[in-house]
């Protein structure tokens, strides 16, 4: 294991309706590697969300393994998988999930809060990656006061304040004009070049695929095609 | 994680008032109505507890409470003096009248008599005149709030005649008493007075009030009362609770009371536990988007602990401060004197108010701690 991230071996999930048993997941295997922008597509039903629930350590797989920077994160307790989730991932939604009464530096610093830093130190690093996204004129701002493609920097910034070396992003660009969504996806292509760090995205906004190091394409809740590419953009 | 637990509270404006408006309710409710009772449980027994000089009450053996009178007779005054232990003995006199003022208005009125060379049993502090003038020919003793009752908006003026059931009487003193249970005028007369005022036969004694000798028990001398004469002997404060059980058993007193008090906890619970339902729930995505960020199940607990202490201690105060100024204001009132807010109330209340919040967040938080982080993936 040299570059890589994050390693699935042999995951399947399995969902319950009374006695029925839905196989949703079938032995999927996959590297992700540091500094690299993953990018999980297929259709509605193929898997994809249970596939990030699982990596990030939210669900438990019927059969397999995730290894997280050598540790496999099933045998760690519920308590360290959330704080494996505090230090290490950083989360994109696709609804933003930001508090509405919260302003964009508050939001921003809720994993810094949650890791104990105190508050005023918080914001100051919240700001700080706020400038970087570009929205140094919104930092007071109330998600309600900005727009769609503004409320999805925050989001970012709030998955970047503690530095993770995990992005995942849960369809970022679903609820963004195409011009906004290219914005946002040249954002994740730069950070996901950090050399320690990796950004996963899940989507099927075909726009954005050429940003791509790796495109993983799942059906069914198989993985069909695991290609590797030279991104164009 | 605090701050951001108090702006989500604080900025969803319409259900933080709810919050505080329901319990506020609640507390305003509870403290105010719980205080009256109490108030009305206490004068109960005003005439006993006003009696201070005694500490042993001496009555028929069927006497139930302090307003239920059964008339004893002379011999049983010195029936008690007899009795091993007892310092002193005299008779005190409690029945009812009708004044007939001046200008015609007639009032009924409580009338005790109190012992004519001692004049123990008089009243406990005087705002006009001096108690040695009770032994005055005709003299009487009345409360303040009952003159102001009887000549409202007139200042009390010494040497007014009165009329009491048909017989001249004279207002030597004004005092301040206890109020008693029937808001009537209260008057204060002789003992030897009172067989003329209010005739009754040969038994016209209501109570012999009786000292223990220093050293001595009241209650072991009540014990020895009760062997010797087969008259009932109580202590001072056996007394007082004697008559408050017996309206807190015999009357709809604690019913009615009891019904706005549970009406209050029911009504403020169920706003408080409704409101801050839904707040919670509302937020459920956003605690979900938490929980999948990284904040632990321990620190969102103490961030609906921090909602649940500031919406308990903002709407409590408010509630109590409410109450205090209700008692506060009304103060002035013959209605309500001697009511105001016990510290024993106010706290309480204070642990009411605690479990109503302490309901509210517990029916809430587990949604929250139950909650699949996973969840926040799906749209």
């Amino acid at each position: 294991m040299g570059n890589e991230l994050l390693v699935t071996k042999d995951i399947s999930m399995d969902f319950y309706s009374g006695n029925t048993k839905t196989r949703v997941l079938h032995g999927i295997n996959l590297n992700i590697k540091k500094g690299k922008l993953t990018m999980v597509v297929g259709p509605s039903g193929s898997g994809k969300t249970t596939l990030v629930s699982i990596i990030t350590a939210m669900l438990t797989p019927a059969t397999g393994t995730v290894l997280f920077n050598n540790i496999d994160i099933f045998t760690l307790s519920n308590l360290e998988k959330t704080l494996l989730r505090q230090k290490n991932i950083g989360f994109v939604f696709q609804q933003y999930n930001l508090l509405n009464t919260l302003s964009a530096t508050e939001n921003a610093s809720i994993p810094l809060l949650a890791a104990k830093v105190p508050f005023k130190e918080a914001q100051r690093k919240a700001v700080r990656v706020l400038q970087t996204l570009g929205l140094e004129d919104h930092i007071n701002k109330l998600p309600s006061q900005l727009s769609g493609g503004e409320q999805q920097r925050v989001a970012i910034a709030r998955a970047l304040v503690h530095d993770p070396q995990f992005i995942v992003c849960d369809e970022p660009t679903a609820s963004l004009d195409e011009k906004n969504g290219q914005k946002i996806l040249k954002i994740l292509k730069k950070i996901s070049q950090k050399s320690n760090r990796s950004v996963l995205i899940v989507t099927h906004d075909n726009r954005i695929f050429d940003y791509a190091d790796l495109i993983i394409y799942m059906n069914d809740g198989k993985l069909i095609e695991n290609n590797s590419r030279v991104t164009k953009k | 994680m605090h701050i951001i637990a108090l702006k989500m509270l604080l900025g969803d404006r319409a259900k933080y008032l709810g919050l505080i408006f329901g319990i506020m309710f609640a507390t305003l409710l509870m403290s105010q109505q719980i205080s009256i009772f109490l108030g009305v449980l206490t004068r109960t027994a005003s005439q006993i507890v006003d009696i201070s000089e005694a500490n042993i009450w001496v009555m028929s053996p069927e006497m139930k409470y302090v307003d239920e009178v059964k008339p004893l007779s002379n011999f049983d005054l010195y029936k008690v003096k007899g009795v091993e232990g007892v310092k002193w003995a005299v008779p005190l006199f409690k029945g009812m009248g009708v004044i007939k003022t001046h200008d015609g208005n007639m009032q009924q009125i409580i009338v005790l008599g109190v012992d004519d060379h001692s004049l123990i049993g008089r009243p406990p502090k005087m705002l006009m005149g001096n108690w040695h003038d009770l032994k005055q020919p005709d003299a009487l003793i009345m409360d303040k709030a009952g003159w102001d009752y009887i000549w409202p908006e007139t200042s009390p003026k010494l040497g007014t005649v009165v009329e009491l059931n048909e017989r001249r009487a004279k207002i030597v003193g004004i005092c301040e008493a206890t109020p008693p249970f029937m808001t009537f005028p209260l008057v204060f007369t002789k003992f030897s007075n009172t067989a003329k005022y209010i005739p009754q036969g040969r038994k016209h004694m209501s109570f012999v009030l009786a000292k223990s000798e220093a050293g001595l028990s009241p209650t072991q001398v009540t014990q020895n009362i009760t062997k010797k004469t087969r008259l009932q002997a109580l202590t001072t404060d056996e007394f007082r609770w004697r008559s408050i059980h017996h309206y807190l058993t015999k009357t709809g007193l604690p019913i009615n009371f009891g019904i706005t008090v549970t009406l209050g906890f029911i009504v403020g619970a169920t706003i408080a536990a409704q409101t801050f339902y839904i707040f919670i729930v509302e937020n459920l995505k956003q605690f979900g988007a938490l929980k999948a960020i990284g904040v632990t199940n321990k620190q969102i607990l103490m961030m609906v602990a921090m909602q649940t202490i500031v919406v308990a201690a903002i709407g409590f105060s408010i509630g109590i401060g409410l109450a205090a100024l209700f008692f506060e204001s009304t103060s002035n009132l013959n209605a309500m004197r001697g009511f105001f807010l016990h510290w024993e109330v106010v706290v309480g209340t204070a642990i009411t108010v605690l479990i109503i919040m302490l309901f509210a967040s517990y029916i809430s938080i587990r949604k929250v701690l139950l909650i699949d982080p996973a969840t926040v993936f799906r749209g």
